[in-house]
């Protein structure tokens, strides 16, 4: 069991299948769009990410620690924080907002 | 014998590369890098050849890439680039320095890191932030940014930082313990009788002269110093300027009397080069007197401004001299700014330029 970033106890969890943004997927080459992890909580879920690639966790969560402000995470269609829950088998969307300039 | 030259630059859509053979005429453009990400500061290691390239996303937070091949692959980290748990986050990377035994990078919101294993991974130099003034920085227009980190060839522990609205800050213990070295720079936003505070002054480029550590250039908010003892004391060089404004300096490659700048019309009269005429000063006295170069700079209808960054000198003999601005041109300059061509015009706004020689 990987020791996340913030403490918490990664791969707690059953599966869950999680969906990625391109714009995240490029800056780690291999990294597919859409797979499946074992994590009870979104932080869980981000620590599961980071373990397989290294850093990934830094452009999803920031030092306070949250989600970071431009970045949108949904669980079942519901907005979520690091906080939120997953149940086995459920489905989680990363999304870029609306930013830039 | 330098072969090639790289001009380094940060714009606010990604990294992107200009180089050139030394006679520094035709320029091959490279990029975007750095999937578009808003670059503050890109510059080389010219020991090992490495690019670096310090910014940060909206979406992605900050992160310092590399190129360790010129440009064709880049990786990126933030691995200890980040506060404590419950500060205010760091946003963005705005400047990166070479030491003789790191690679320093400066963020906003103002703060020092330290990487010694070549940019993967990062250390807070607390005794920065742990400074007692530290709950009277303000951020300038830009942010609360460090935004030059200087450090001495020969003498790591001797670090010099810029920080916006704070001030200098000098640490001669490799970044353990700070002294703020501001005496002489002025602020004209504070009451008369107060313009000289201890911190707080809004500093927009500092730059170290070519074989003279203890002498340092200033361009500041309000006005342009020198000081020749390191920071502890600067005295005012603008006379003979058009403008006390401007944000970028640049050192001479070797002649510790030569600086050249680009001063702005002023912070509320829209921080265009004057008149809407383009200029480069250049002082080869240490900035007892001024001369405005303008050969083949645009004289007339130019709204652009430079950025604190966006000018630099390369390493050659005579030195190439070259700024980036705000509306996506290159100048270039291969006789130390007596005469200019632009080498590039359609980039975003340029951030930084940087140079980098390259030997066969």
């Amino acid at each position: 069991m990987a020791e996340g970033r913030h403490g918490r106890t990664g791969t707690g969890g059953a599966p869950v299948t999680v969906r990625l943004p391109a714009a995240l997927v490029a800056l780690f080459p291999g990294a597919p769009r859409e797979l499946a992890l074992p994590a009870a909580s979104v932080g869980e879920l981000i620590d599961g990410l980071d373990a397989r690639w290294p850093g990934m966790g830094d452009r999803l969560r920031d030092s306070r620690p949250a989600i970071r402000r431009h970045i949108n995470v949904f669980v079942e269609g519901r907005r979520a924080t690091l906080a939120t829950p997953l149940a086995p088998g459920g489905e989680v969307d990363i999304l870029t907002a609306i930013s830039g300039g | 014998m330098t072969g090639r030259v790289l001009l380094l630059l940060g714009t606010k859509k990604g990294a992107f590369l200009l180089e050139s053979d030394a006679g520094r005429r035709d320029w091959r453009l490279r990029g975007p890098f750095c999937e578009t990400w808003p670059m503050n500061h890109v510059l080389a290691d010219p020991a090992s050849g490495a690019i670096y390239a310090g910014g940060g996303n909206e979406w992605f937070g900050p992160a310092v890439w590399k190129s360790a091949d010129l440009g064709a692959t880049w990786s990126h980290s933030s691995a200890g680039l980040a506060y404590a748990e419950g500060q205010d986050p760091v946003r963005s990377v705005w400047s990166l320095a070479v030491a003789d035994d790191a690679l320093y990078a400066g963020v906003e919101p103002a703060g020092l890191f330290r990487s010694v294993d070549g940019g993967a991974s990062w250390s807070h130099v607390a005794g920065l932030s742990e400074h007692p003034s530290r709950a009277e920085w303000h951020p300038g227009g830009g942010g609360l940014i460090l935004h030059h980190v200087v450090t001495q060839p020969g003498d790591p522990q001797r670090l010099w930082v810029a920080i916006s609205a704070a001030g200098v800050f000098h640490s001669a213990d490799g970044g353990a313990s700070w002294e703020p070295r501001n005496r002489g720079t002025r602020n004209d936003y504070l009451p008369e009788g107060q313009r000289y505070p201890e911190v707080g002054q809004c500093v927009h480029s500092l730059v170290m002269a070519a074989g003279r550590p203890d002498r340092l250039y200033q361009q500041n908010h309000c006005g342009m110093y020198r000081s020749d003892d390191g920071g502890r004391e600067w005295r005012s060089i603008e006379a003979g300027l058009p403008s006390t404004f401007g944000f970028p300096a640049a050192a001479h490659p070797r002649d510790p009397e030569t600086l050249f700048l680009l001063p702005l019309n002023g912070d509320q009269k829209g921080r265009y080069v004057p008149d809407g005429k383009a200029a480069v000063w250049r002082s080869r006295d240490g900035g007892a007197s001024w001369q405005d170069l303008r050969a083949g700079l645009p004289q007339k209808d130019a709204f652009f401004g430079v950025l604190r960054q966006a000018l630099a000198t390369d390493p050659l003999a005579p030195a190439g001299v070259y700024f980036g601005t705000s509306g996506g041109e290159l100048y270039a300059s291969a006789d130390e700014g007596d005469s200019w061509r632009c080498i590039t015009a359609h980039l975003p706004a340029i951030l930084s330029v940087e140079t980098l020689a390259l030997d066969g």
